[in-house]
């Protein structure tokens, strides 16, 4: 009898009260993570002077003392070295990107002709954006689209030589649409190369496997210069007198080789992670080895290891910029041959011209990285262990 | 009873086309012939185009002279010396920049990787902007931005900019002065060697004392008394023999002193900026890796911060790093041939100029090869070697 005994039984709910004046705002935000203790506040202090030393200089550089316009390197240049600005100015000369933006996206395909890489542009972008979100429907379609007519649209259009098209010789591509092409072109090769070899990898066929280990091994023991330099010299040796590659093609072949080494790596820590089990099951339910790999293992298998092809992709749209070795001018390549322009050497070209290629190479990088992921969570069905 | 006749029956193998072992051979009878093919071919042109091209092959054009001279060698080297010794002076050339390289990227690459997990929010962001920034652009823009962006603009040698121990930094690098060693000074070599072996000796006993009796003795003050106290009292045994050659300015140029040409310098910055932002990102994978529950046993045992990083998280973190590290490691040797873009004569561009001076394509490129293939395998061996003194010893 004794609960009857109560005097008070709270029925409803306490209201919740906000946090203590400590525990909120501002103040407790500086409080927890700049000044939580004597060496927190040392480190904080530390940041702010590097901070403090080099935004304001940065942004002054790019920003308010940076010349927008202008004809020549006068623009760009303190009156001690021949020009117009007051004597310790320093600021971005982005006038110099403006008046070879043009050279920048296309190197020297002949100017009349440039709508055809900006046609391949557009059709490039309509149909890889449909492809990149999820909710778009028909990507089966889209994707024979991009990677099987693209190409020769492409090929045709900025080739030419048929349909009443002039003929551009690559040794006339430069710029961006030099990367561009070579890192897509390696992409496409890339990645179904790197498939097959990772297979051969964990085949039972003593000479297969052999065959790939040494193929591996061997490429990603070597920098991709040597690969060059393996293409550019070595392969006119391999084939018949008189036969000749084009240079850019030597470019691809070397590119999309190395890249697929890399990417055979990728795949096959991915296959390891796939459980014995699936593969068993698939062999139990009577499926044939490309069956069992192409409907079981490699959807799970490459869905594991997104991250790593992207960061395979990312290393080598990065590494596209090495065919300058080989005399080609990629999108670094032609920033890199305008130094040298008379008409707008000033102290400042250089640096301008390389923070724009990096701004350039940057956005797609990062861009590419973040897109993979949000794939990544997308996918992520639990598979993770 | 009809299923177990059936059983008992050989199993039926269908036609023989069907059999995997079989198809396999037939398979690897196919690559092999192919492959036989059209390294057959490749041989028949290029025995064709070497004769065409009346090139002799072999190696034996490594002795005769070079004829080219070399910005930076670390042994004697003329233009009368062979191409032998050019390649020589090319491979040294890739490994000091490659170590060199190594060493500073992992120092930026650890303090940028632990300040990614700083409690300090001002902190963590500018280490993340410095990952997002080096990992997306190429290493040989930064190669680049170093030598054309911030080092060519440098001023003039006349009015070279004065950093401190009399060192100064101007459009043709950045001098410093040289250590010369008087008579004696090898005393002060043995002195430091056996510093370091007596350190190494204390440490020892004293982990055996602590494993048997619990009493912990200064290793660190000792080990550093030693190995810095020795030397110095060598020095001062053998009256002083160390002196200095300063780099003094003259009208035009900087003389005497170790100069540090721009070449070397920006290709060891770039790839320490460029490889320390993927350490930083294979630390912090590497120490988030390691189990909350571990730090907090830890701590429950009475550890304090520091010894609980270096006793238990770092040991722990350290074996999920040291792999991926490894590639870095192997990454930077091998973007260390981006020097060619800048005329650092490292083995790549020693070896594409001896390949165009004398068209001994296949033997050039077959040295780079083996060479890289060499530097490789060795680094790996020895992270291995680390890697096994790491790994987890279970029961």
């Amino acid at each position: 009898m004794q609960e009857h005994d109560l005097s008070f039984v709270r029925v409803e709910m306490a209201l919740a009260q906000s946090a203590p004046p400590s525990e909120r705002g501002l103040g407790a935000w500086i409080r927890k993570n700049l000044i939580a203790s004597t060496g927190d506040t040392i480190l904080t202090i530390i940041g702010i002077v590097l901070v403090a030393m080099i935004l304001p200089q940065v942004i002054n550089w790019a920003f308010i003392s940076a010349q927008w316009t202008g004809t020549d390197r006068t623009v760009c240049a303190t009156v001690a070295q021949g020009g117009i600005q007051p004597d310790g100015w320093s600021g971005a000369c982005w006038a110099f990107v403006n008046a070879k933006f043009g050279q920048f996206m296309f190197g020297r395909y002949p100017i009349d002709e440039r709508w055809r890489p900006i046609l391949v542009a557009i059709l490039f972008v309509a149909l890889l954006v449909p492809l990149l979100i999820p909710k778009v429907p028909r990507k089966g379609l889209n994707a024979i689209l991009l990677f099987g007519a693209l190409p020769v649209v492409a090929f045709i259009l900025l080739v030419g030589g048929i349909f009443g098209l002039p003929l551009v010789e690559t040794s006339l591509w430069g710029g961006l649409l030099v990367t561009l092409s070579l890192s897509f072109v390696g992409i496409a090769v890339s990645l179904p190369v790197g498939i097959v070899l990772a297979l051969g990898r964990r085949s039972k066929m003593p000479i297969v496997k052999m065959l790939c280990i040494i193929f591996i091994e061997t490429v990603r023991g070597i920098p991709l210069i040597t690969v060059l330099f393996f293409a550019s010299v070595m392969l006119p040796l391999f084939l018949p007198a008189g036969v000749s590659f084009d240079k850019f093609l030597r470019a691809l072949i070397g590119v999309s080789l190395f890249a697929a080494a890399y990417m055979a790596e990728v795949i096959r820590g991915g296959l390891q992670a796939i459980p014995r089990g699936q593969y068993e099951g698939a062999d139990s339910l009577g499926l044939g080895y490309w069956q069992k790999m192409g409907l079981i293992v490699m959807p799970q298998a490459l869905k594991l290891v997104i991250p790593g092809i992207v960061n395979t992709f990312i290393g080598m749209f990065k590494d596209t910029s090495l065919v300058i070795v080989i005399s080609m001018f990629d999108l670094l390549g032609v920033v890199k041959q305008n130094f040298s322009d008379a008409n707008w050497a000033t102290a400042q070209t250089a640096r301008s011209g390389l923070v724009f290629a990096a701004f350039v190479f940057w956005l797609f990088c990062f861009g590419m990285s973040r897109y993979s992921m949000f794939t990544e969570r997308r996918l992520d069905t639990g598979h993770k262990r | 009873m009809a299923s177990q006749e059936i059983l008992r029956e050989e199993p039926s193998r269908g036609s023989f086309i069907n059999d995997p072992k079989i198809r396999g051979i037939f398979f690897q009878a196919v690559v092999v012939i192919v492959l036989v093919a059209l390294v057959w071919w490749i041989a028949q042109n290029v025995i064709a185009n070497l004769t065409r091209l009346r090139i002799a092959s072999g190696f034996g054009f490594l002795n005769s002279r070079a004829g080219f001279d070399i910005s930076e060698s670390a042994i004697a080297y003329s233009s009368d010396s062979t191409y032998g010794r050019a390649i020589l002076v090319g491979f040294l050339n890739t490994v000091i920049v490659a170590v060199a390289g190594i060493i500073t990227a992992t120092l930026i690459g650890f303090i940028i990787g632990i300040g990614r997990l700083s409690h300090n929010w001002l902190i963590r962001k500018i280490c993340t902007v410095y990952v997002e920034v080096f990992r997306n652009i190429p290493p040989l823009l930064v190669i680049f931005f170093w030598y054309s962006g911030v080092l060519a603009v440098l001023p003039p040698p006349r009015e070279s900019i004065n950093l401190p121990f009399n060192s100064f930094l101007n459009q043709r690098g950045f001098y410093f002065p040289r250590a010369v060693w008087g008579d004696g000074s090898w005393l002060i070599l043995v002195a430091l060697l056996l510093g370091i072996a007596m350190a190494w000796f204390v440490a020892r006993k004293a982990r055996q004392r602590q494993m048997a009796t619990g009493q912990q003795f200064p290793v660190f003050w000792t080990s550093t008394a030693l190995i810095i106290g020795l030397p110095v009292l060598a020095y001062a045994l053998s009256g002083f023999p160390l002196s200095f050659d300063y780099p003094k300015q003259s009208t035009f140029n900087l003389t005497g002193g170790f100069q540090v040409r721009p070449e070397f310098l920006s290709l060891y910055l770039a790839l320490s900026c460029y490889t320390a932002a993927f350490i930083a990102e294979i630390v912090r994978a590497g120490i988030r890796g390691v189990n909350k529950g571990q730090t907090e046993a830890a701590a429950a045992l009475g550890l304090r911060a520091g010894p609980i990083l270096r006793l238990v998280v770092i040991p722990q973190a350290m074996r999920i790093v040291i792999p991926p590290l490894t590639s870095q490691y192997l990454n930077l040797t091998k973007n260390s041939s981006l020097a060619i873009a800048i005329g650092y004569p490292d083995l790549t561009a020693i070896a594409g100029t001896v390949l165009n001076q004398t068209g001994q394509a296949v033997e050039g490129v077959v040295i780079m090869m083996a060479v890289y293939l060499a530097l490789s395998l060795l680094t790996s061996a020895i992270m291995n070697v680390v890697n096994a003194k790491m790994a987890l010893v279970e029961r």
